[in-house]
């Protein structure tokens, strides 16, 4: 039984609930030439933290964590509009309007933060939650800087498609969350990278007796993350047409945090579930879209996350799962 | 266009030295004013600046977290340059420790008036009280302090419960009195949040017909804004909304797109309001898609500056000085726009 079961369960649970309940969550028009309807919301908007949860799963399966991919979507963000917009009295004022460069140059920016923390964490030796938390801090602030404190606000169609347009009747960046899935999915599971992360989360120094260079590991993963957290950056910034230095992004490295732990992965490291990962953002995003449609008020809202967080982990605790059977009858035994 | 701004300072440079030149209420609109300058909000004493030279002002500011917060330094920091204010500014970065410093030291520094925007509303007695000892007068500018009323001189900023009443009934004009009004609430227990929502409710409460069908926080954000409004659209009181009220203009945004994602069209089949009056906010009414805006005003210098004159010149001013905001809707949008500085 894989370990995200009890995610995949409640998710099937918080669905049914809506079918019972609210029967126009499950109706889906084409409207546009797309498919249109909260399932299809759900998808599109568990992407951003979709897209870091990948990340944030590779770099927990190496014993560390990321803290600073929520500010990292706000640099990636800010640079990118800042590229189409050419805003007065920042950085970007002045040269003309390249959206061709926006991406590559958002994700580089991306990475660079990536790189930064695999050094501080692999070469510099420092905590993970330390390193990364020295960038959530002060990268929310270069992002300010960045966009001289203002929202950055740009009509650029071809970068808006991103967000905003539809591919084969579903939303682009359920396509960007796929193909990155999958091909996360593959250089974990098809080759030897996957072994590699988790030799390395299990323990470093074992590892490095195999072989295993655990630092360049370590940096790679932490370059990967920052690049999911640059990709949903752009997701983000498109999808508004706008980018929020102060609040893109804000407090989403949780978010991802919470769904890499729903799913099943270990978060003391060495050993990690790229498909847990998925249903973990799904379920959560499930969850906030069934509680706006319901007009849940917001204070309930957070108690009602927290208490199927809860009941998730219960679940997957092979302690809990065994007391809970002892008062269960019993199987014939063997 | 570099060379053109440069006249344009050089020329508002010979005004301003114009006008300090003569020294008199007449000078109060130099001739090198720009004409696209925001007038000023104006309250009851506004020509009497001739103290303003060289006066030594302290500002210990929040931070620098929103468009509207950088609006409002940029008012007192300019306006402090136009009138020959000595300013001593502080940015707190949003901690009240840093707030409590800097007033502190504006206080070891011997300021005339000390001015500041509290991050949050409780703590500030016992700082107050050595700035009173001291004899220096105290303005609260743009959010509340919750001290006694001998510590501060006077409170300068918006009402915000006004502003969700002017809201309010320009929305029970607007529809004649009958709508389902779909909600978009700021940070649940900010004091804009409750004070708009309060003031909102105050004002429809008139029109039975007025319903709020629905409620929930976008947390001030477009991107909540948005995420909320596409789950409401699908919920079951979706189809009967045809009002949207958001607590700022960031959300409003949002939700219009999301409104424009079913087809529908905003401004027109769905009346959409907010408050704050940003830059943005009026390009949306001027492309028809945002109905109205209520002014939040930031551009909070010229009254400071003005209080801080008259509290050096030993008057006593009222506790609270109301900044007067302003309604505006579509039909005023377009020649409103270039005047927005934030």
């Amino acid at each position: 039984m894989p370990n995200w079961t009890a995610a995949a369960a409640m998710l099937v649970a918080v669905l049914f609930f809506n079918l019972l309940f609210t029967p126009s969550f499950f109706h889906v028009a084409i409207r546009d030439g797309r498919l249109f309807g909260s399932l299809i919301d759900i998808l599109n908007r568990a992407v951003p933290v979709g897209l870091l949860s990948l990340g944030m799963t590779l770099v927990i399966a190496t014993g560390g964590v990321d803290l600073s991919v929520g500010a990292v979507m706000a640099i990636s963000g800010t640079v990118a509009a800042g590229l189409i917009a050419r805003p007065p009295e920042t950085p970007f004022a002045g040269g003309k309007s390249v959206p061709a460069l926006a991406i590559p140059a958002a994700l580089l920016a991306a990475m660079g933060c990536g790189l930064f923390n695999g050094i501080l964490v692999a070469i510099l030796d420092f905590q993970p939650i330390i390193a990364t938390l020295l960038l959530m801090v002060a990268g929310r602030g270069v992002a300010q800087l960045l966009a001289n404190g203002q929202i950055v606000t740009f009509s650029e169609p071809s970068f808006a498609a991103i967000a905003r347009g539809a591919t084969a009747m579903l939303p682009n960046p359920v396509w960007l969350l796929a193909i990155t899935f999958v091909l996360f999915s593959l250089a974990t599971r098809a080759t030897a990278l996957g072994l590699f992360v988790e030799a390395t989360g299990s323990n470093p120094s074992a590892a490095n007796l195999v072989g295993i260079n655990a630092r360049a590991v370590k940096i790679a993963v932490y370059t990967l993350c920052a690049l999911c957290g640059g990709l949903a950056g752009i997701v983000i910034t498109g999808d508004i047409q706008a980018a929020d230095a102060n609040n893109s992004g804000l407090y989403m490295e949780l978010d991802a945090i919470l769904a890499v732990s729903v799913g099943g992965t270990a978060l003391a490291g060495g050993r990690f579930s790229l498909v847990g990962s998925i249903v973990g953002a799904l379920l959560m995003q499930a969850l906030t879209t069934t509680i706006l449609t319901r007009g849940v008020s917001p204070e309930i809202t957070l108690v009602l996350k927290a208490a199927v967080v809860v009941t998730v982990c219960l679940l997957q605790a092979p302690a809990f799962r065994d007391s809970i059977s002892r008062y269960l009858p019993k199987k014939v035994p063997a | 266009m570099k060379i053109d701004r440069f006249a344009v300072s050089l020329f508002a440079t010979c005004g301003i030295l114009l006008s300090s030149g003569c020294g008199g209420p007449a000078a109060d609109k130099p001739a090198g004013d720009k004409p696209t300058d925001t007038p000023a909000p104006t309250t009851a004493g506004t020509t009497a600046n001739a103290g303003a030279k060289g006066l030594k002002l302290g500002f210990a500011q929040v931070g620098a977290e929103s468009g509207w917060r950088t609006a409002n330094t940029e008012s007192i920091k300019s306006e402090c340059e136009k009138q020959g204010v000595d300013l001593k500014f502080s940015d707190a970065q949003q901690k009240q420790e840093n707030q409590i410093k800097a007033i502190r030291s504006f206080i070891a520094q011997g300021v005339d008036v000390i001015a500041f925007s509290p991050v949050v509303e409780t703590g500030w007695a016992p700082v107050l009280q050595e700035a009173k000892r001291a004899h220096i007068p105290v303005i609260v500018s743009d959010r509340r302090a919750d001290v006694p009323d001998d510590l501060y001189a006077t409170f300068i900023g918006s009402d915000f419960i006004k502003e969700g009443e002017m809201a309010g009934e320009w929305l029970v004009k607007k529809t004649g009195g009958t709508a389902n009004i779909a909600e978009l609430t700021g940070t649940p227990g900010s004091a804009p949040a409750n004070d708009r929502a309060k003031g909102f409710r105050t004002a429809i409460g008139k029109a039975a017909g007025l319903k709020i069908v629905f409620s929930q926080t976008g947390e001030f954000t477009r991107t909540k804004g948005k995420e909320v409004m596409e789950a409401l659209l699908k919920s079951p009181v979706g189809n009967t909304v045809n009002v949207v009220f958001a607590h700022n203009d960031d959300m409003a945004l949002g939700a219009i797109q999301a409104i424009e994602a079913t087809g529908k069209k905003p401004g027109k089949d769905i009346v959409v309001l907010s408050i704050d009056g940003i830059k943005d906010g009026f390009k949306a009414m001027v492309d028809g898609k945002l109905n109205c805006s209520v002014e939040c005003n930031p551009l909070l210098g010229p009254n400071i500056i003005d209080a801080a004159v008259q509290l050096k010149a030993g008057k006593t001013l009222p506790k609270r000085t109301v900044v007067q905001d302003g309604i505006f809707d579509q039909s005023v949008a377009a020649k409103e726009l270039p005047n927005r500085k934030y």
